[in-house]
């Protein structure tokens, strides 16, 4: 009985995370493969969800309307960052593109210690994400679990937009070929507005559970969900959605490994051993599990 | 219907084009030939507003095509199929089609012209479901064809149609761009294959370095221009 519950612990264990991984990942990937761009304020999407949170903290709201408005924020702040900041220099180079993401994550980061504090904050969550069950004698949080459910609902909400609306068809085209998408009368702007909201959304709906990972927000909170899904997109392939999110559960995955089979000795060194073995996926997969076709 | 008028564009830092001035009549299939690099394909992305001009004057229907973004240039009724074709491999052939009606938004007409697309390209309806980048190159081929022309276009522009096909293809590419004029579209056909080309064309023009070298009726052509060194890019 209690191999079946460490096996089934550790599995909750990979596939939630995993998911909040993959979702990630999927909206750093949306954006790569139409412009080129790693979005470098990838990780302030994640922020802002949690300074909303924050904020919302003393009202009277129910939580579940405080998620949905730290959610919206995620996807007005990347709608907004490609108007205001993308869509100008996208004429220029791919280099411009990639400066002006690291002046929108440092402006944003900066405006969060500026008008809220440096300090950690502690985030509002609800009731049910401190329900802890038990399942063949092991505790499994609640959150794990709803995590998995929604993280699976959005994936397949996602599928099913990109096989079956004709937005969807032209976002897979574009990712393939931007300039003939255009020539076929699709608007670049429509085209990228909609990558940039989706990218919002993931995060925004990652960002919930983030936080009733960690608990509070700082203002550099972002660097660690834009390096999971950075690592994720490059070991699941930059090119590929299905990549990204591939990518995102075998990186949970080597991490919870690490993390439960490693001697006590080494465990604070899990993250190197666990960037190590990427490097090693990398040596024999350099272009990432998933090939484009 | 289409009017370039002393157009110049660079492609990078080349100066892809000195000067072209382009005439096409409603009706008119009207052949760009020329060597590797005359500024044949420079010449249709900027009429399909990729790239754009820095000098001169192109107008669609009497009407400016300068300073527009591609998607808007095909709402005027310019479609193109570039070269390399640029079908979407990983769609299927279905959705590649519906992306090339995107601008229509008659859900009735698009069977319709579904079902005229089966009638020209049969091997589409064969192929409906399958992704396009399984397809063999002529088939991609009548795919980015077929797909342009789901959009209704005034004027049709062909990017080296038979780029990379095996002669029997090239033949079949060159019929069926005969029927479609016959049925009265309007072309304008960049090829390198020049006997062909100018076997179906109404006109052409001889580009060499980013300009016009010499222009007129295949038959005048044939009679003035040395057409053995238009290959070579020297045109005396």
């Amino acid at each position: 009985m209690g191999n079946v519950g460490a096996i089934l612990q550790f599995t909750i264990d990979v596939l939630s995370l995993g998911s909040l991984y993959a979702l990630m990942a999927l909206g750093l990937v949306i954006i790569y493969g139409i412009l080129r761009l790693v979005n470098f304020a990838y990780g302030e999407l994640i922020m802002v969800a949690g300074y909303t949170l924050f904020l919302l903290h003393p009202t009277p709201l129910p939580w579940l309307i405080m998620g949905l408005l730290a959610v919206s924020v995620s996807v007005a702040t990347a709608y907004l960052t490609e108007r205001i900041a993308f869509r100008p220099v996208r004429e220029q180079s791919l280099t411009a593109m990639l400066i002006t993401s690291f002046a929108v994550s440092t402006m944003l980061q900066n405006a969060a210690m500026l008008f809220v504090s440096p300090r950690a904050k502690v985030v509002p969550l609800p009731e049910l994400f401190t329900v802890q069950l038990t399942i063949a004698e092991r505790i499994v949080p609640l959150r794990n679990l709803i995590a998995i459910g929604v993280s699976v609902a959005l994936l397949a909400l996602f599928a099913l937009l990109l096989k079956r609306t004709i937005l969807g068809i032209a976002l897979r085209a574009a990712a393939d070929r931007f300039t003939m998408t255009r020539m076929l009368g699709i608007p670049a702007n429509l085209i990228i507005g909609t990558a940039f909201a989706i990218s919002g959304l993931l995060a925004g709906t990652v960002a919930l559970f983030w936080f009733g990972r960690t608990g509070s927000v700082t203002p550099e909170i972002g660097l660690w969900p834009l390096l999971v899904a950075f690592v994720s997109t490059v070991i699941g392939g930059m090119r590929s959605l299905l990549g990204a999110v591939v990518g995102g559960y075998v990186l949970a995955l080597i991490q919870m490994a690490f993390s439960n089979f490693l001697p006590p000795a080494l465990l604070e060194f899990r993250v190197a051993f666990v960037f190590t073995l990427v490097i090693f996926i990398l040596l024999f997969r350099p272009e990432g599990l998933i090939r484009e076709r | 219907m289409l009017r370039l008028e002393d157009v110049h564009a660079r492609y990078g830092a080349i100066a892809a084009l000195r000067g072209v001035s382009v005439d096409v009549q409603p009706g008119e299939l009207v052949a760009l030939i020329g060597a590797n690099g005359a500024g044949k394909s420079t010449l249709l992305s900027t009429i399909a507003g990729i790239i754009r001009p820095h000098q001169g004057r192109i107008e669609f229907r009497n009407e400016s095509l300068i300073g527009l973004v591609p998607e808007r240039i095909v709402r005027r009724g310019l479609a193109m199929v570039p070269e390399d074709r640029q079908i979407f491999p990983a769609l299927t052939v279905e959705e590649n089609l519906r992306l090339g009606a995107y601008i229509r938004k008659n859900r009735d007409e698009y069977e319709t012209d579904l079902e005229r697309m089966f009638d020209l390209f049969p091997i589409l309806k064969e192929r409906f479901a399958q992704p396009a980048g399984t397809m063999s190159g002529g088939e991609q081929q009548q795919l980015a064809i077929a797909r342009a022309l789901m959009s209704h276009p005034q004027l049709l522009m062909l990017d080296e149609p038979s780029l990379g096909l095996a002669p029997k293809i090239v033949e079949q590419v060159f019929a069926l761009i005969q029927e479609l004029h016959n049925e009265g579209m309007t072309i304008l056909l960049v090829e390198q294959n020049v006997s062909m080309t100018l076997g179906i064309a109404d006109r052409a023009y001889v580009l060499n370095m980013g300009a016009v070298r010499a222009a007129g009726t295949p038959a005048e052509l044939r009679q003035n221009v040395d057409l053995a060194s238009v290959y070579l890019g020297g045109v005396g």
